[in-house]
């Protein structure tokens, strides 16, 4: 259901709008964070993984103000309906998407620890994963943003190509392990990288279904067939 | 807003079963422990809750079951003079439910609980078309004997309105007209166990002969609602029954709501839709003389279907 016009309380408009402004600025530093994370991974950028792990705090912060506004938002406002919906979507979103930044920052701790790295093959292959990924956390939050139910379903039919990225980056880390074994303890961060990335695309899909809900009022497995497709 | 959407008398919510949920068709490729951060478990099984049952779909039968109601109207409509203030209302009030009747001002929704107990007959120029029963009784026949209707639909109204008499008279009054007790210690007996159901009993019973409208302003409501009790109704009617009251009295007429909730179909007429959605289990919207929505309560406030209800339940009504 739309909602057309503003609150009869402007305030109330306001509150809301704060709430999705803060998601949004979330998503970015977490977009940024794994688009970071990946940059100092193929450039062996130690400083800037450093700072990658530093600034997750700054997720950390905005994950409890967001909790704290929804929490004063519901005690204040009492939200019915669609801006009900909207302010439980934003209180679990926000944790999803610091979780999305645990992962950037658990990439960039693994810098450090693999040298000589351009050697292993499937380098290759991650960044163009985490683009996708990244591009997926991004379309999701824009979707919670414009209320946009479709967007949302579209995000979560890009999750199969994360996932055959890892299928493929899996088998191919491990016929490099056991072709080289000498290889085998950077192969193994190389993986939990992908993993890493894989379970970003299985967030951004997860917000795409509380974004559904939010915008629709039915879960995304119930109203696909009605609603969508 | 489209003005000429109609109300849906089908439930809300059609359950379709549920496909599965795209994500959780991610395949596992064969995972290494996670050495990842603490507490990043989250890779386990997603959990398929669609099959389980609802706990409110559980205690709360669905809208058609099937079974009767205790009130129906169907297509009701009342003209105060040329003026048509409700537009072919129809609705199923049931025994065990509380049904709330929310909308702005003018709306048609205490006019409406006016129809259900003929209230509006008082009103000269009052004209009401449409059938209304109770239990399977044409209440709106001119052969209804309107004084036992209204026993056995009460009536609370927005100000408390004891009688200037005593306690115990505000509530043995009813009983007495209506010859339900034979003796004075039957009547007696009525008078407690109605005070009791209403609450009022411990707070009132070493002085039931001072005056009813000695007591405080939500004792009044409670001893207002002993004497709706004391005559047996099969139906209660609430117009706006706290919007006179502080929050704490209103807490008590609220809980008292509940407790009678089984014993007595409830319709109640409410401004304030936090209190709907606190006491009632069916919620009827009206709109310019119109039901809107009619719904489970749980499905009006958090997914309404029409936009007028969406509209005015978030506060964008204007």
């Amino acid at each position: 259901m739309q909602q057309a016009s503003g609150h009869t309380l402007k305030a109330f408009d306001e509150d809301i709008e704060r709430l999705r402004a803060l998601i949004s600025q979330m998503g970015g530093l977490a977009e940024h964070a794994i688009q970071e994370a990946m940059r100092c991974l193929v450039d062996r950028d130690l400083d800037g993984a450093l700072r990658v792990v530093e600034d997750d705090q700054k997720l950390d912060a905005l994950e409890i103000e967001t909790e704290r506004r929804a929490v004063q938002l519901i005690a204040l406002r009492a939200p019915m309906a669609g801006d009900l919906r909207d302010v439980v979507a934003a209180l679990k979103i926000s944790g999803v998407v610091e979780r999305i930044g645990d992962y950037a920052k658990n990439i960039a701790k693994r810098v450090p620890q693999l040298e000589n790295v351009g050697k292993i093959e499937p380098l290759s292959l991650l960044p163009e994963m985490a683009r996708i990924a990244m591009q997926m956390v991004h379309d999701v939050l824009d979707a919670f943003v414009e209320r946009d139910a479709e967007a949302a379903v579209r995000v979560c039919e890009r999750d199969n190509a994360v996932d055959d990225f890892y299928d493929s980056i899996f088998r191919t880390l491990l016929t490099h392990m056991m072709e080289n074994p000498h290889t085998i303890g950077q192969a193994a961060h190389l993986l939990f990288v992908a993993k890493n990335l894989e379970r970003v695309g299985d967030h951004a899909t997860n917000i795409a279904e509380m974004v559904y809900y939010a915008a629709t009022g039915t879960h995304m497995a119930d109203g696909l067939g009605r609603t969508v497709r | 807003m489209d003005m000429k959407e109609k109300m849906p008398i089908t439930p809300t919510t059609p359950v379709t079963p549920s496909a599965a949920i795209p994500a959780a068709a991610h395949r596992e490729a064969p995972s290494f422990a996670d050495d990842a951060e603490p507490d990043m478990t989250d890779s386990a099984p997603r959990i398929d809750v669609s099959h389980q049952p609802n706990i409110e779909e559980a205690s709360v039968p669905d809208l058609d079951t099937g079974r009767d109601p205790k009130m129906r109207a169907d297509e009701v409509s009342v003209f105060y003079g040329e003026k048509q203030a409700l537009k072919d209302v129809s609705i199923k009030i049931y025994d065990d439910l509380v049904t709330a009747f929310i909308g702005p001002s003018g709306c048609g929704k205490s006019t409406f609980l006016r129809c259900l107990n003929r209230m509006n007959d008082t009103i000269p120029t009052a004209r009401v078309t449409g059938r209304i029963a109770l239990d399977d009784e044409d209440i709106t026949s001119s052969s209804m004997d309107v004084v036992q209707l209204r026993a056995r639909v009460g009536m609370v109204f927005q100000k408390p309105n004891p009688f200037p008499k005593s306690i115990f008279e505000n509530v043995a009054y009813g009983p007495r007209i209506h010859g339900l007790a034979t003796n004075k210690v039957e009547l007696q007996e009525i008078v407690e166990k109605s005070l009791r159901r209403a609450g009022l009993w411990e707070e009132v019973k070493d002085r039931l002969q001072e005056s009813g409208t000695a007591l405080s302003g939500g004792q009044q409501q409670r001893l207002c609602i002993a004497r709706a009790i004391a005559v047996d109704p099969e139906v209660i009617l609430m117009d706006e029954p706290c919007s006179a009251l502080d929050p704490i009295a209103t807490a008590k007429i609220e809980e008292l709501i509940h407790e009678l909730r089984g014993r007595y179909a409830i319709a109640i007429v409410t401004h304030n839709m936090q209190q709907a959605a606190r006491v009632s289990q069916r919620t009827a919207f009206f709109h310019l003389g119109e039901l809107v929505e009619y719904g489970k309560t749980s499905e009006i406030f958090t997914n309404p279907r029409m936009q007028r209800t969406t509209d005015y339940i978030t506060g964008r009504y204007g």
